[in-house]
């Protein structure tokens, strides 16, 4: 057993080293910064005031053309959440018009409605980005930080709004963007925030930053809403499973020592 | 049920004596929880119960998971977003079943490699490990569709390469493509049929499961020495078993906590951390992933499939021979079909008359080299296809084949085995003896 411990680390070595390398090789270029977030780690939970923070730089600026499809409106309310208070959802949900198969025709939204989809045709539809965009492999590949710091999605995705050089350049009638986060470098949406694009009713810094930071909490709550009641369950199955691997070791230990160490007979 | 000699069951009680005339079913489960069991397996024994354990979650957390989702490529993908926002607990049920194969696989793997280094596939197991590896097709073939029913990128892209694997052999292999998919390519009738198919296997699983146990308690367990339990009668076989219950249940209830409580970790902390993160991304035929990976418990064969190019040499000489009928991508799927049915047909290829690994001096560090190689290949199989890992990879799958192929063969022959004890009270006794003074105190369980 012990040679069977030692080729195990030894594999562990093998396999950590040659992934830094692969890892150094591939996307050079794209760098995803290690942003603080109230929600990382085993214990994180959301800060319900970003997330209303976030849901607001959403709201004026990013709906514009992208969508939350999967989101339906009255989860805003939902512990865990926003938490908004439920007639402010439906006022909320009153700004948006949606299409009613049933009446055939387009209505105004309520709470059981979902968020409108996207209104441009390449800006791809956020319910799910910060899950769809892992920022984090490390370290040696192997992913193991995700523990501590999240996947990094909504890292990637404020480390892509802050990202913008001001570099631009034009190929075939289209307008491209240098951006330091994105795979590829050159990206066709135009730098969404300059600063001071929100005015917060909190008083809370309104920098790029801060407010990339704030949707970028927000989008990492539509793709994980029930993030909080995941992590609870999660602790209380470690929790209780790790009480009762303690009793069956002692069940265990007692049960075997009448046959482990029997008297001489 | 089993050989070794043990006192049956007897019905009782007027009731029972009722029941056991007509159906003796108390009997035969009573008879399976008894069963003499050699005392000292160690704790490399205890993946069956995890393995019971993992069917049973996959089966119960399946059959809710498919009251709220949708096979249909325009609604799977919400349906599952369905399950993850609105259903009661969804969140956790789907996290507990896309991990719990994870744990499966890993299950599935220390098992293997368990009978491998011990020797449990030899006579008179040969049924058992066939059954297992039947059970171990099965696993893969399940996976591989319930991943691609949440319709994400890659479960389009991976269902793609893999019914593509059967569109390489030569004359049916288009037909056979088309049959299995539906229809010229990955669509609404591929979908359908997986989700049929991932439904349908599980139960098959768990019948094989319960002739493999049978299989195992007709021979009785292998152990750690390998050396067979004595059968000439009830007394002699007592001074090397123990019953299953309750000795081997607690212990292997315990490591079952222990894992769970580290999956359970894994599920509420981190439970995206095995999955890719563009099957979160609604499945796109237009769009190409830039990376088509499996999952990590098929990267070791994925690395065998794509490590035989065109450039190989073994590769030309069989396309030259053949006449082009095996080219580069049928000699990949053969090698990747090839890699598991050496690990089925190692009862045969295995000439040495010692069973355990334990008293082979040699063969344990070819066996440990196999463990690293198993480790590379999963490794490899995740790195893009250029060098230097298309070598590696064809080292790393040389090697798997020359382990089953030749060194398992001559190593029978050349190697010099060490003493191995009389019987297996002598190794328990060895390591669990009773102090030189036999002065120990006996801890008597409570009353």
């Amino acid at each position: 057993m012990k040679m069977m411990k030692k080729l195990t680390a030894s594999a562990l070595v093998i396999l950590g080293l040659g992934t830094t390398g692969a890892m150094a090789a591939g996307d050079s270029a794209a760098h995803t910064e290690n942003y603080d977030f109230s929600f990382e780690g085993p214990f994180g939970a959301y800060d319900v005031n970003q997330l209303q923070r976030g849901l607001q730089v959403y709201t004026e600026i990013c709906s514009a053309c992208h969508g939350l499809k999967f989101v339906p409106l009255r989860t805003l309310s939902d512990d865990g959440g926003p938490m908004l208070p439920e007639e402010q959802v439906i006022e909320y949900a009153s700004q948006f018009e949606v299409f009613d198969p049933e009446l055939d025709d387009f209505r105004t939204a309520v709470p059981t409605d979902h968020f409108p989809e996207s209104n441009l045709e390449n800006a791809p539809d956020l319910s799910l980005m910060a899950k769809k965009r892992a920022g984090f492999h490390g370290p040696y590949g192997l992913g193991i930080n995700q523990f501590i710091n999240g996947i990094g999605g909504p890292e990637y995705i404020a480390s892509l709004l802050t990202g913008y050089t001001g570099e631009e350049k034009e190929q075939a009638g289209v307008v491209f963007y240098e951006n330091t986060a994105y795979p590829g470098t050159w990206i066709a949406m135009a730098p969404p925030l300059y600063g001071d694009d929100v005015e917060y009713a909190d008083g809370h810094e309104t920098d790029i930053e801060s407010l990339s930071k704030d949707v970028s909490a927000f989008l990492m709550w539509t793709a994980e809403p029930k993030m909080m009641a995941r992590k609870q369950a999660g602790f209380a199955g470690v929790v209780f499973l790790t009480l009762l691997a303690v009793l069956l070791y002692l069940t265990n230990k007692r049960l075997w020592s009448s046959v482990k160490y029997r008297k001489e007979d | 049920m089993s050989g070794i000699p043990h006192d049956h069951y007897e019905p009782k009680s007027n009731g029972e004596k009722w029941l056991h005339r007509r159906l003796p079913i108390v009997g035969l489960l009573s008879d399976t929880l008894l069963i003499p069991t050699p005392k000292n397996l160690n704790w490399m024994w205890i993946w069956g119960i995890v393995l019971t354990f993992c069917l049973a979650l996959q089966i119960i957390t399946g059959i809710v998971l498919v009251m709220h989702y949708t096979p249909d490529t325009s609604l799977a993908f919400a349906s599952v977003e369905h399950i993850m926002r609105n259903v009661n607990g969804g969140h956790m049920l789907r996290y507990l079943h896309t991990n719990g194969a994870s744990l499966f696989f890993i299950a599935v793997y220390a098992h293997i490699f368990r009978g491998l280094y011990y020797g449990s596939y030899k006579a008179p197991r040969e049924v058992t490990w066939i059954i297992g590896m039947l059970i171990y097709l099965l696993m893969m073939a399940t996976a591989f569709m319930g991943y691609v029913l949440p319709w994400g990128q890659m479960s389009f892209w991976g269902a793609t390469v893999i019914t593509g694997l059967f569109g390489a052999i030569p004359f049916v292999g288009e037909t056979l493509q088309t049959f299995l998919l539906g229809g010229p390519a990955v669509d609404n009738a591929t979908l359908t049929r997986f989700f049929s198919l991932h439904y349908l296997l599980p139960f098959l699983i768990a019948g094989l499961v319960i002739l493999h146990i049978w299989a195992f308690h007709t021979t009785g367990n292998n152990n750690p020495t390998g050396v067979e339990v004595r059968r000439g009668s009830k007394e002699e076989a007592e001074k090397d078993t123990l019953p299953f219950w309750p000795y081997f249940v607690i212990k292997d209830l315990f490591a079952l906590a222990v894992i769970l409580a580290v999956f359970f970790a894994v599920v509420g902390f981190m439970p995206n951390y095995l999955g890719h993160p563009d099957n979160y991304i609604e499945a796109n035929p237009l769009a190409t992933p830039a990376h088509i990976v499996p999952e990590w418990y098929f990267l070791p064969f994925y690395a065998i499939l794509r490590a035989f190019t065109s450039d190989v040499w073994v590769v030309i000489i069989a396309e030259t021979l053949t006449g082009g009928i095996i080219d580069a991508k049928f000699f990949g799927v053969l090698a990747m079909f090839g890699a598991i049915a050496v690990l089925a047909a190692v009862p045969w290829l295995d000439t040495s008359s010692v069973r355990s690994g334990r008293y082979r001096p040699m063969f344990k560090w070819w066996f440990g080299l196999l463990v690293v190689d198993f480790f590379a290949l999963m490794w490899l199989g995740a790195m893009p296809a250029e060098e230097p890992y298309a070598t590696f990879s064809l080292i790393a799958s040389a090697y798997w084949f020359a382990y089953f192929l030749v060194i398992l063969p001559i190593l029978g022959v050349i190697e010099k085995p060490l003493p191995q004890p009389a019987t297996i009270e002598e190794d328990f006794n060895a390591h669990y003896a009773p102090n030189a003074g036999g002065t120990k105190t006996i801890v008597k369980p409570a009353e």
